[in-house]
């Protein structure tokens, strides 16, 4: 059933004889949905993160700023050309992933050895200006792109299913698969991950570790830059976004495992139904305070994370 | 050495008797964040110990404070240690949670961003920090109540605060403490096999830090009479207190105070100029092209740079 206007993220069901119980275990099934199909994208933003961190041991400090640089891309293409964003994410792939490069061989190359204080400053650095000048050219208007489906919703039985974010999910989802059949089926994936594996040992047989990380760290960005495309039909986003999602994917990549493929893409899932149930349980508002404490405790007591080998 | 200090401090004691009042707004800028940057130092510089969630000592001293100062009626020239020691128990608690699990690096990083966003979504949602709206305090102009008529005397107390703090940097760089944080800092593994207690140090240096910025929340919340939880206990205000140590030269008695006296300014000029004409985020992009060039070009920051030069060209 086609729904006029946009939904809101929990909408109490239109079944009228159900009692308390009933009422709270089809808000949980809705908040376990509208999560879990929003973990598609943490997925895919993680999974760029740990791609970038596993390979050269830098964490990226500006990516969630690099995912609203995706977003504002996006935003262009849909009202300044009329590209629908499940088809310009492809375009902001490729965009982010040309900024990644710039970055990485720019900035990133020359402290790739420096102590992991200077990475970080750096990459907080890199973070300041790409918020800022999303601010400067953006404004801090709050922006939404408007799909063709961004409107469209399904009930199955009492349960209600945005139809965007079903797309956005199937989208981030292929695109996490795609990632990982280049990592395990191509000769440069296999690369990258030996890289990853031994540098040194990569450089023995004769493996070009320096494009191998300037490709991995383009690769993240391009990640993150389709996952910005793709929320921009759920979520309204500003400049200042970014140090949340930032902040998100430390949050996922941790959980999951610092470097982890897997551990970020079931992170992302397990951070977002999370969050979704904490909005339900708690209120909307305190939603995050659900992941910070889910990382907290991974970082007490598995700081190696769910899926990771090596501890800190 | 020690006479020109002393002719530092004397010049900027004398220093208000010239100003504008729109200069000695920008020198209190300048003093209360090189006295945070200051404490600050003290566990990020001396012990190496990166803490990205200082903003949330502010925030814990700064509310504790007020709420005592309103709703109890305690003067804030008390409140505000117990606003630091508050802010000291929490320092203890994050450090002992960090030090203990041996978290290092981006962990640590990580613990202490989340700790201080927890800080803020919780005191956005609780009823007596006034949620996330804010908590006002209303102007009185009694110095009992920690306010002031005269911005003479926000001067005076912002320049104590550094000093203090300076004095307190000190007091750990030539005690044996300073000794043992700079053996952790540089090879943790070395001290410990050299019978350094470096979850003890660690530890302590998190707990004088955060003592410290607990009692600067009391400046902050009666000089700006209002807070907001997603400013007061914010990322970017984490950001403005480790920028200035950074720039400045970390693990230096005189580090944070350079750092300020180079960026405070500058963010005050961007923020004035710019900020007006629709380029808010101006001055966070200069910080940001700085923060990039400071790690490439002089690391060690720009005090022992300085200092380098100078040395040099007296030896050669």
């Amino acid at each position: 059933m086609a729904q006029g206007g946009r939904p809101p993220e929990v909408r109490l069901p239109p079944a009228q004889g159900l009692g308390e119980g009933g009422r709270l275990s089809i808000l949980v099934a809705q908040g376990l949905i509208s999560g879990l199909l929003f973990g598609g994208v943490y997925s895919l933003m993680a999974v760029g993160l740990t791609l970038i961190f596993g390979v050269m041991r830098v964490v990226n400090f500006a990516h969630g700023d690099m995912m609203v640089w995706g977003m504002y891309l996006a935003w262009l293409l849909a009202t300044r050309v009329g590209v629908d964003p499940y088809v310009g994410f492809v375009v902001c792939a490729a965009a982010l992933f040309v900024l990644g490069l710039a970055v990485q061989r720019g900035l990133v190359n020359r402290i790739i050895d420096a102590p992991h204080e200077m990475q970080i400053l750096l990459m907080l650095g890199v973070a300041l200006v790409l918020e800022n000048v999303a601010l400067l050219v953006f404004g801090p208007e709050p922006q939404r792109v408007r799909s063709a489906i961004s409107t469209s919703a399904v009930w199955l039985g009492p349960l209600f299913i945005d139809v965007a974010r079903l797309v956005t999910f199937a989208v981030a989802i292929v695109l996490s698969l795609l990632l990982s059949f280049f990592l395990f089926r191509t000769d440069l994936g296999r690369s990258i991950r030996a890289a990853a594996d031994n540098p040194y040992g990569a450089l023995v047989i004769g493996t070009d570790v320096r494009r191998v990380y300037a490709i991995a760290f383009a690769v993240g960005a391009a990640c993150v830059g389709a996952a910005g495309a793709l929320v921009t039909p759920i979520v309204p986003f500003q400049p200042t976004t970014g140090l949340q999602l930032s902040v998100t994917s430390f949050n996922i990549v941790i959980i999951g495992g610092m470097g982890s493929l897997p551990g970020a893409f079931v992170g992302g899932l397990l951070v977002s139904v999370a969050e979704s149930l904490g909005a339900v349980f708690l209120a909307p508002s305190m939603k995050e305070l659900v992941s910070f404490s889910l990382l907290i405790v991974v970082l007490l007591f598995r700081p190696a994370g769910l899926f990771g080998r090596r501890a800190p | 050495m020690r006479w020109a200090a002393l002719a530092g401090v004397l010049i900027l004691v004398a220093l208000p008797a010239v100003l504008s009042s729109y200069l000695l707004s920008v020198f209190i800028f300048i003093f209360f964040y090189a006295f945070l940057g200051q404490a600050w130092n003290i566990v990020g510089g001396y012990a190496g110990q990166l803490s990205a969630g200082h903003a949330a000592f502010v925030g814990i001293g700064a509310y504790v404070s007020a709420i005592l100062s309103q709703q109890v009626g305690l003067t804030p020239w008390l409140g505000m240690f117990v606003g630091g020691a508050v802010a000291a128990v929490l320092g203890a608690v994050i450090g002992y949670l960090g030090f203990r699990f041996g978290l290092r690096g981006f962990y640590f990083v990580l613990l202490t961003v989340a700790f201080a966003e927890v800080c803020r979504i919780a005191v956005g949602n609780l009823e007596v920090t006034g949620g996330a709206i804010g908590y006002y305090i209303s102007f009185t102009g009694n110095p009992w109540q920690f306010q002031f008529q005269d911005n003479r005397a926000h001067y005076y107390i912002t320049l104590t605060l550094m000093l203090l703090a300076t004095g307190v940097a000190w007091l750990v760089e030539r005690r044996r403490l300073g000794a043992y944080l700079a053996a952790i800092r540089e090879d943790e593994e070395a001290a410990e096999a050299l019978g350094v207690n470096a979850f003890r140090y660690k530890l302590t240096a998190m707990v004088i830090s955060s003592f410290l910025t607990g009692v600067g929340g009391t400046f902050y919340a009666f000089y700006l009479l209002s807070l907001q939880p997603n400013s007061v206990f914010g990322i970017p205000l984490s950001v403005d207190i480790i920028i200035r140590p950074i720039v400045g030269g970390t693990g230096t008695l005189l580090g944070p105070i350079l750092g300020s006296f180079i960026l405070s300014p500058l963010a005050e000029l961007s923020r004035h100029y710019l900020g007006q004409g629709g380029w808010a985020g101006a001055h966070l992009i200069a910080y940001g092209i700085l923060l990039i060039l400071v790690v490439l070009f002089i690391p060690q920051g720009a005090y022992p740079y300085l200092k380098s030069l100078v040395s040099g060209r007296s030896n050669g």
